[in-house]
Formats: structure tokens, sequence, C-alpha cells
């Protein structure tokens, strides 16, 4: 116990301060944990032989002389595991006709796209496993390449899955006139002043997390630890149990450093099973790691819709109602949350505007191509970037400023709390203040001067503005909700926070990270939570064993929800101590402040005692009041009661040259209102990175198929990820409304810059290119694509010619040109 | 099979290795310089950059044969005895250069290796500089910030 003279300073806040990561230190030293780094005594490697077919039958596998290769000590094909092997699970069945055909993790009878595993070798030495690949022989019939969503849904198509009736696996419909929530669809689009249909493509993109996929799985017992480099060792541990048939509590998973995932390390993978399947057959250790080509035509892909959208309007600007047709490739089978990922952009296509009538119709599609599931803002980049695409075309149309426009519909900031034509309540934002933030930061009024000398003078090089205003929905997710959606789990989080002896804190979070700085910003809530030093608080997660609940990291929920569940939890840990404080300080406990780590009795600031003192008191647990047990330690589940709503402006002014198509990104700004910050290094990063990868959407991602279903981008020579010297330097800057709905006022902001870059830079290209009557540009717009858009002479939208991602079949343009666009 | 003898981070080593082994597999494999990593299979990446005799190589494309009698430094060779970071290493920390970590060793290496061939780089001599290094998490921003701090620590 401490008797002071003086009343303790009040600490000074770390929520807020931009302190450098803990996680760093073992990475950029070399120290690292990732799940290829493990070798146990033993241990098997596999390699996997994966289909060069697209769609096809099976006729026959012959494995005999792979089986008497040097160092071989097993092949298994599907047939093998055919009884074992289950299917890989699905969570997310949207509606209750949802067709789920089933997902073996080895095929056993028919490949359904290129890259899917059709055997399995363990060996000695990966070197072994991978040569004896050469020595299975598999007999294929070739069956029809389904690339194309509308032919897939056409009457008489060829069928993905000879177990179903159609390709189409699902319709899923939102009409708030009969949701209750809006005015009825059909009356805005029977009596609208003005209409505008586009069809905009989402092309086919590819996560690309930098650490390939690994799996090393040690049978223990009659169960298995599984190391896996994984967004969601709780949930794998869960459906790896229900999927094999090993009882749960028999499974411990281990997510150790992981590099990267962006939504592509959510699903449970063939290869997770698989190597589980192999390592319990031959009771030894087994690790698989993917190649990067593997992992470009195994690991899902994300994207790939097409969008077709109607708005309506009056003369004056005023929206009256928006109408969304989705056509969303599922690939050629059903992932972890794949068909919900559309269905996660339903309630953001309205956007920041107060649309009354409001309809989305999505229907899922099977192809033969890489399943498709969760990559970095899931749903809500495809919703932002249709609605913000069409606002510009919206004021094109009225001849209006395409800011005006905006500002005319959205939502201001004094009708907060605003409920939403899907009925979801916005808590909070303020688009105009980020809005004018940005205009000024970027110099709007001086580029547009520029821009219209540049044009009046026909400069080769234009100049193009484009403009994205958004808010995403994150924080995933309220439990009631993602029931309403059929969602197979919930959305809460868990925390436990534990008072050390020695007035240490361990924390133990279900939200396990991947590159996020989760320990770092954890323990900057709980060092202001508990009053102790940031340093002195270490975070514990990523295994099943240490960390038994949770629901893990995606969705920009860690710090919305998993951060709560962290505050909860101290919550109890200090009302605990203040029992034991007051039995301490011979005071009443409602006589007892807290603050800044210590307990004083109020009107007698000289009496005082640290919480860590509290906690070596309850250690020793000597003097104790009566009936209360020895310890401080608490746990929380959080579950939030709504979204959170982050917000902003990004204005991005692009270079167009003229001549060569070349587009360059002269200047970024955005101004993001992701609430309360609480580490802003870490947020300033994860927009940078989020910019980049929205970025690279609109000028540089594909992945593309040719006719034979084969993925041409399958290396990253030919999937260009962009290199530092493809991007500019960001202008970021921040509006802080904070959110009405948790105690630490955050939102979340691990996707908004993915989620609002894509538009403002495509909006700046078409903007650019208006003079030459060019309204739409196919994403990625490429040097070809630009130039193409402005030779080819044509008007009309070039978006509806069909996606690369269907294959040279259905690549003839609308003005007849052959090839792609 | 094929003896070479190395020096990896001021360790002798002396292996048998097959002729095709990759050095990158053969630090990751045999010596245990597990923080190197491998990111891809056609060498744009750029996470298994160490530096061979004094030149930053891609470790993917250079077999282990030809590194024999060759001298190779690393990620773990880069902090001194007493644990201080490498300069870049601190400057990485400093400026938030690295969020999932995976491409950071070889990121490390090559901004060493920029900066030792150009001590003042501009952002877009250091854009360029690391253009053969992947990362997906950053989006570059404080990579070059991390490089050109370096950059005014030595000036």
């Amino acid at each position: 116990m401490t008797t002071v003279e003086d009343a303790p300073a009040v600490a000074e806040s770390e929520i807020g301060k931009s302190r450098r990561r803990k996680e760093d230190a073992h990475l950029v030293t070399g120290r690292t944990t990732w799940t290829d780094n493990m070798t146990l005594p033993g241990m098997v490697h596999l390699a996997i032989l994966r289909s060069p077919m697209a769609h096809a039958t099976i006729t026959s596998i012959d494995t005999t002389e792979a089986k008497s290769r040097p160092g071989v000590l097993a092949v298994y094909t599907g047939q093998d595991f055919a009884e074992t092997q289950g299917n890989l699970p699905c969570a997310w069945p949207v509606t209750p006709d949802m067709v789920n055909p089933g997902a073996p993790s080895l095929a056993v009878t028919q490949v359904n796209h290129v890259g899917e595993a059709v055997a399995v070798v363990a060996a000695r030495t990966k070197a072994a496993a991978q040569d004896a690949l050469e020595g299975i022989d598999v007999e294929y019939e070739p069956l029809p390449v389904i690339l194309d969503m509308e032919a897939a849904l056409a009457d008489g198509a060829p069928l993905v899955h000879p177990n179903t009736t159609s390709n189409r696996s699902y319709t899923w419909v939102f009409e708030a006139g009969a949701a209750g929530t809006g005015a009825p669809i059909e009356d805005a689009l029977s009596g609208a002043e003005v209409t505008l249909h586009r069809r905009f493509v989402q092309q086919r993109l590819m996560p690309a997390f930098m650490e390939p996929r690994s799996t090393v799985v040690q049978p223990m017992g009659d169960g298995v630890v599984v190391h896996s480099s994984t967004q969601i060792p709780h949930i794998l541990r869960t459906m790896l149990a229900l999927t094999l048939g090993i009882e749960e509590q028999k499974v411990r998973v281990i997510a150790p450093d992981v590099g990267g995932g962006f939504g592509g390390k959510i699903p449970v993978t063939p290869e997770e099973v698989i190597t589980t399947l192999v390592a319990r057959k031959l009771g030894k250790p087994a690790k698989y790691t993917e190649s990067r080509s593997e992992s470009l035509m195994s690991a899902h892909h994300g994207r790939d819709q097409l969008q077709d959208i109607t708005i309506t309007a009056k003369r004056d600007g005023t929206v009256t109602g928006l109408d969304v047709h989705l056509l969303a490739d599922m690939g050629a089978y059903l992932r972890l949350v794949g068909p919900g990922v559309p269905i996660l952009g339903a309630f953001m296509y309205n956007a920041i505007y107060k649309f009354p009538a409001y309809r989305f119709v999505c229907e899922g599609v099977f192809t033969t191509k890489t399943a498709t599931d969760a990559y970095r803002g899931a749903g809500r980049p495809e919703a932002t970037f249709a609605v913000e695409r069409i606002m510009d075309e919206l004021a094109v149309e009225l001849g209006m400023d395409p800011m005006e426009l905006r500002r005319k519909n959205w939502i201001k900031h004094e009708e907060f709390p605003f409920t939403t034509v899907c009925g979801l309540t916005y808590d909070s934002g303020n688009y105009e203040a980020a809005t004018d933030k940005a205009l000024e930061l970027i110099g709007w009024d001086e580029l547009r001067a520029e821009q219209k000398q540049r044009r009046e003078r026909k400069d080769p090089v234009q100049l193009g503005l484009g403009i994205s205003t958004f808010t995403e929905m994150c924080g995933l997710a309220p439990s009631r909700v993602l029931g309403s959606l059929a969602y197979g789990a919930g959305g809460w989080e868990s925390a436990s926070v534990r008072m050390l002896a020695t007035g240490k804190v361990e924390v133990v979070t279900g939200a396990s990270a991947h590159g996020q700085g989760h320990e770092t910003a954890f323990a900057q809530i709980v060092a202001d939570e508990l009053g102790v030093a940031w340093e002195d608080v270490e975070i514990i997660h990523g295994d099943t064993q240490s960390s038994p609940k949770g629901l893990d990291t995606y969705g920009s929920r860690s710090l919305a929800v998993g951060g709560i569940a962290i505050v909860k939890a101290a919550e109890k840990v200090v009302a605990k101590a203040k029992k034991i404080a007051a039995h301490l300080l011979e005071a009443n406990e409602d006589d007892l402040d807290f603050a800044g780590g210590s307990f004083s009795v109020k009107g007698s600031p000289g009496s005082s005692v640290s919480i860590g003192e509290v906690a070596f008191a309850t250690f020793l647990a000597h003097n104790l009041p009566d009936g209360v047990e020895p310890s401080l330690d608490s746990d929380a589940v959080y579950d939030p009661e709504n979204f959170s709503f982050p917000h902003g402006t990004h204005l991005c002014a692009v270079d167009v040259d003229t001549e060569t198509g070349e587009v360059k990104i002269r200047k970024y700004v955005c101004v993001d209102d992701i609430g309360v910050p609480i580490n802003p290094l870490i947020v300033e990063g994860q927009v940078h990175g989020g910019l980049a990868q929205g970025i690279a959407q609109a000028l540089f991602e594909e992945a593309v198929y040719d006719e034979s279903g084969n993925l041409t981008t399958g290396t990253f020579v030919d999937y260009t990820l962009p290199s530092a010297s493809d991007l500019p330097s960001f202008t970021t800057d921040r509006t802080e409304t904070a959110s009405t709905t948790n105690p630490l006022g955050v939102k979340g902001v691990g996707e908004a810059g993915t989620i609002a870059s894509t538009p403002a830079v495509v909006n700046a290209v078409v903007d650019a290119l208006r003079p030459f009557g060019v309204n739409d540009i196919r994403m990625p717009a490429t040097p070809e694509r630009v130039w193409r858009a402005i030779h080819g002479g044509s008007t009309e939208d070039r978006a509806e010619a069909g996606t690369t991602a269907y294959g040279g079949a259905s690549m003839s343009t609308s003005n007849g040109e052959g090839g792609a666009l | 099979m094929t003896r070479i003898n190395l020096n990896v981070d001021g360790v002798a080593y002396t292996d048998e290795v097959e002729p095709r082994m990759l050095l990158v597999h053969y630090l990751r494999e045999q010596v245990g310089k597990i923080g190197t990593v491998v990111g891809c299979d056609t060498s744009n990446c750029g996470a298994c950059t160490v530096e061979l005799d004094g030149q930053s190589v891609k470790s993917c494309t250079v077999l282990a044969v030809q590194a024999d009698g060759g001298e190779v430094t690393t990620i773990e060779g880069l902090a001194a005895a007493d644990g201080t970071l490498h300069p870049v290493q601190q400057a990485f920390h400093e400026n938030h250069a690295l969020q999932c970590g995976f491409c950071t060793p070889g990121m490390i290496m090559a901004v060493r290796d920029l900066l030792k061939d150009n001590p003042n780089p501009t952002e877009d001599e250091v854009r360029e500089g690391i253009e053969g290094n992947l990362c997906r998490c950053t989006g570059y921003q404080n990579i070059v910030k991390a490089a050109q701090a370096v950059a005014g620590v030595k000036a």
C-alpha cells in the first residue's frame, strides 16, 4: 500500500497515441513463426496433384509408379478419402433453397476447375513428394467449360454439377417496399422523371496475401494439433471437427504468425482437410505448403460480379429509387461464406444517400472456375463502386456537378441517427465535414480550373477528377442480424483479462490477427482501462488452447467487437479489484475512486492502493474480504447491438495520356471518419494498404481465364500486383465522429480504403475521358483499355462487353471489335 | 550430391546438397535460416532477398551450388550481437513500414542494398529501387518513408 501526499497525477491516455508496434521486433529480425517454418520429428511432406482441366470426369487414376518412387510413403486419391473427407463447409446458406452441390477436398469422380486437388503424395522430403507427382497418371473425359454467368443460366446450359438442375445456386431478394423499410421500387421506376441504367463489371480478383498458405498437422492420440496459416483458428477448429467427425475437444488449432489474409485465409481449405487426413492416416506429422501458382488457382478469388443498376431521380437531382440486380460468380463450389459475400453488399448500395425506394436481387451462379469468397471489403467495395459510379453518370445526365448531386442526397449530419431504406440505423457521421476537408486538401477548385484549361488546349495528357463519398458497415456483427441472414454463426467476440501477481496483465482475445497490430492496439486499450503501462500488457491469441473462444478476424471487427469485449472484461477486473481495495483501505467500496491505476478514498486522496498492489494482495490471499475469491481475472463476451459505419470522402486526380492510354495518379486524398482512433499510426497504415488494394482493382489486377478455363494469370508475372513504383504517396487525414453504439466510440478501419478507393479512381479516369465521349471503362483500366476507349470512338457502355473472367468465347465487344477490352 | 562451403551470417557451413537445390531452400531447410521466406515461384516478390558476396540477390534464383565459397547475409544477420537493430530494421519499426511482416525480411535487405548504392535517394528512386519486392499490406508509403529516414540519419 502506498501513502502519498498528493493525489496521483491523472495518467495520460494511451488511446490516441501512435505507439510503435509490439509485433515488429520478431518480424524485422526474421525470428518468425510462419507455419512453413515448422519442422516436427518424423514429419512427412505433401505435394498435391492438381487438375489441368476446367471440367472433366475422372475416368481413371493410376498411382502405382508414384508409390514406387524413393522416399514416397503414400499416395492418396479422392477415392481413398471418399468416405472420410466429408464436404468443405459453407456456413452461409443465404436462402432456404440455396443449392449446395457439395465440395470434396480431393476430387472423387469429377473436377470442376483448373487447380482442383486430385491426388496427394506424402514423402520424406518436399522434393521427393513433388517429383512423385509425375508418376501419377490421371485420365480425364472432358466436359463443357462454363465460364460466362449469363450463359450458365441460359435454358439448356450444360451443368457444372451433375447433381443439380441448374447452375443457379440461389436468388436472394430484398425489396424495401415489401420489407416495410421504404417505398415500393415499382412506383419509383414507373413514376421516374429520370431513369438511368448501367451495367458494371466487378472483375475477378485474387487476395494475394504474401505468405502462401501452409498447414502442419500433428496427430496427438485420437486428436490433432493443426497449425495453419489461417484467419480463423476458432472457426476452423469447429468446422474441421464437424467435417471430419473428430470430436471438437480433440482438435487444437494454432495460427502462428500469419502473413496477411485480406479475406483470403477465411475458408476451411481443401489443403487443411487433406493434410489432416494424411497425418491421421499415417500417424505422422504432415506438412503442406502451397507454391504461389498453386495458391493463385486454388485459394479462393474475390469479386466477379455483373452489376445491373438502375437509378431514378427527379430533374432537380433528388434521387427516388435504386434497383440492383447482381449475378455473382460462386465459381465451382460454395466456400465458407462465399454465397453471403454479395449479400454483405446488399445493404450498402444506398450508401450515404436518402433513397426512398430500393431493391436488391442477387443470383449466385456456378461456373467452372476457382471458388470465390471474401476479399477485403467483401460485397461492400462492389456496392460502393456501383453507386458511386452511377451517381457520377446521373450528374452528367442531369448536367449537375457530381459533388453537388451527392450533397443534395446524402444524410445531413444533424439527421443522425438515421434509419436507411434497408432498415439499418447509421448511428453517426458527418459527411459534410469529411468532404470539405478533402476538397481543401486536394485543392479541388484549382484542379477543376486546370482541367478546363487542359481540355481547351487539347492537352494530350488530360486531367480527370474522381469522387467517392462512401460509408460501410463493419464490426461484424450483431448475432441476431446474422441470424436473420441465415449466417451459421454469431458475431460476438470473447476476451479475458488476467492480473498477474507482479501487476502485469495478460489479455486473451478471440480476434486472431494476421498483420493488423492487435497486440499493440489492444494493449493500449487495456492500459487505459486498468491504468497500467501498455508495455506491461501481453496479448494472447491465435491458439484454441490458450484462447479457447473466439470468432476471429475479418470484416473490420477486431476492434469494434473484440476491443469492446476487452473493455468489458477489464471493467469486471476493476470491479473485483475495487472490493479488495476497499478492504485494504478500510473504506467503503462506494467511497473509492479509480483513476490512473489507483484506488483512492474520495475526499482523502492521501490514501490509495494501486491495481498492481491489489493484484499482489489477491495473489497472496492472506487478507481478502469474506466471501471474495482470490482472483481478479475476468471474462467477457460482447455481442454488438449494431454495426459500425465508418465513412469518408476520397478524391483522386489522374493524368491520362490520351496517346498511350497510361493512367497516372497525380494526387490521392482521403479523409476517413473511423471514429476514435486507438493508434493513429496503425490506422494510417491500414488506410494506405486498403487504398493500394482498391486502386489495384481500378488500374492493375484481374484474374483472367482463357476459353478452356485455364487461369492465365496464374503467377505474379501475369497477375499484376502493384509495386512501389506503380503507386503514389497518399494524403490521408481524418475527421472524428465517435460511434455512439460502443463505449470506445470506434468504428473499424481495415477495409475502408479498399471499399472507397476503386470508384474514386475510375470516376477520375472516366472524367478525364468525357470529352472523348467515353462514359465508362472496364476495370482494370489498363493503358490498352483506356486507349481503346478513346480511339474506338465508341460512346457505348464499354462495360457491357463481358469480362475476361468469362474466357475468350464471349470477348467480342459491343462495337464489334474482337479481343480483350 | 555436391559439397558446398558457405559462410552464412558469420558462421561457416559445409553441406551436401542436390545440385538443383535453390539457395533459399538450402538456407531455410538445411541451415535453419527460416527468417528468409518464399513468397512466389517466379522471382517476382523478392521475399527471399539476401545478400550474397556484397550483392543483393533473390535467393530463389540462385542455386545453392552457385553460392559455394560465398558469403551470405540474411535478415537474421543484420542486428548487432547485443541485439541492437540495424538502422534499416529500426527505421521499419519507427515508421510502421510493416504489417504482416512476410515481405519484410526481403524488403529490408532490398532497402539496405539500395542505400548502399544510393545513400540519399529521392522518393522516386526508392520506389524504383524496391520495385522488385512486393508488399500487399502497406501500400509501400511507410516503406519509402523508412528508407528515406535511414538516408536522413546517414546524411
